[in-house]
């Protein structure tokens, strides 16, 4: 097995608090060259739900990439092993290119609460706030929208304008909204995606030696700056309800949220 | 002198129109600028009122609907969204 650094429960918490996890520079300048010349050259398309080794040959650029352990340890922690290719791109962000996306989640809305895919994006070189790095919104991921629905919003507070070096690799929960910025910039972007879909029910997949850490719950409790008042307590019922899936732990709660109002007594006075 | 209508969307913390901008979005019918998605971090006002205050004027406002029952817990699109409109030149006699 490829050599791996599974994700802390601290990290885990972080990723189902925020809808994404980010690992800067973790590729090595080398292999960012090779990176570039791949993503300039394409990749081509591969069947939905290849395995890995049939999507990606040994020692070609994308495998190198999947194989790098901070990668191979995420990938592993949020979708588990043997995960299927959903489906690749390539995306080219040309200078001075006039429009940004709408916001938009991927797919098509998806309301899975046991169950989800994730998205790696691959930045092969540096990214510049003008060179357009892609805008994402924290804690939007469990928001049951339609793709581009979205697209009436331009700005929200507290969203994720990507600024990254070299190298950076960010793992998207399929529900986030983001959206690829407009390069006001001279330089050609570049940035590699593939959906990952698990094969193995996600229960307990990182490294869950710190559950107990008190940072898992700091984790989970965060908001947004865009959340409204009242709805910022419902994301975290439902940050709630995704942290019980998958730790198997139907006692988890966060300030009482969800056992208050799922308290149902049966037994009877006397 | 050529009107045309700019419209600004506010999006807030609470159904009141005094409450902080969560969120915003801008369209120019002059064509003089071309606002899109992420193009800054800082709300252009700090609340609805601040917007009127500035001159905006308000033409729409999210209603208030009640969950679909057995929906109650569900998220989705931002509730308090609330349209505002100015006029303004184009510079184009």
């Amino acid at each position: 097995m490829t050599n791996t650094k599974l994700l802390s429960s601290v990290q885990m918490a972080h990723f189902v608090a925020r809808g994404s996890l980010r690992l800067d520079a973790v590729v090595p300048p080398e292999l960012n060259v090779v990176g570039i010349e791949t993503l300039r050259a394409g990749v081509p398309g591969v069947p939905y739900g290849s395995s890995v080794p049939d999507a990606y040959p040994e020692g070609s650029f994308v495998r190198l990439l999947l194989q790098i352990p901070e990668v191979a340890g995420a990938l592993r922690s949020l979708v588990g092993p043997e995960p299927s290719v959903d489906h690749h791109a390539v995306h080219i962000r040309e200078p001075r290119e006039g429009q940004a996306q709408p916001l938009h989640g991927d797919a098509i809305i998806d309301v899975r609460t046991d169950a989800f895919d994730v998205q790696l994006m691959y930045y092969p070189q540096d990214v510049t706030l003008d060179m357009g790095g892609t805008l994402s919104v924290p804690g939007s991921h469990l928001r049951r929208t339609n793709e581009s629905d979205t697209g009436r919003y331009q700005n929200l507070r507290g969203q994720s304008r990507l600024v990254c070096p070299a190298g950076t690799v960010v793992f998207l929960h399929h529900g986030l909204w983001h959206g690829g910025r407009r390069n006001d910039s001279d330089a050609v972007r570049y940035m590699f995606k593939i959906r990952f879909n698990p094969t193995v029910r996600q229960l307990r997949l990182w490294d869950t030696s710190d559950l107990g850490d008190p940072r898992v719950a700091a984790e989970l409790s965060t908001t947004f700056p865009w959340y409204e008042q009242a709805t910022g307590r419902l994301e975290i019922y439902n940050r709630v309800l995704l942290w019980r899936s998958l730790t198997g732990d139907d006692s988890f709660d966060l300030d009482h949220w969800v056992s208050r109002v799922s308290n149902r007594p049966e037994r009877q006075a006397v | 002198m050529s009107m045309r209508q700019q419209v600004l969307v506010l999006y807030l913390a609470t159904s009141a129109l005094d409450a902080d901008v969560v969120g915003w979005s801008l369209y120019d019918g002059t064509g003089l600028t071309a606002p899109t998605a992420g193009d800054s971090d800082k709300p252009p006002y700090t609340s609805g009122v601040h917007a009127l205050e500035d001159g905006w004027r308000l033409f729409q406002a999210a209603q208030l609907i009640p969950p679909y029952p057995g929906h109650e817990y569900d998220v989705s699109f931002l509730k308090h969204e609330f349209f505002f409109e100015k006029l303004a030149d184009t510079g184009v006699a």
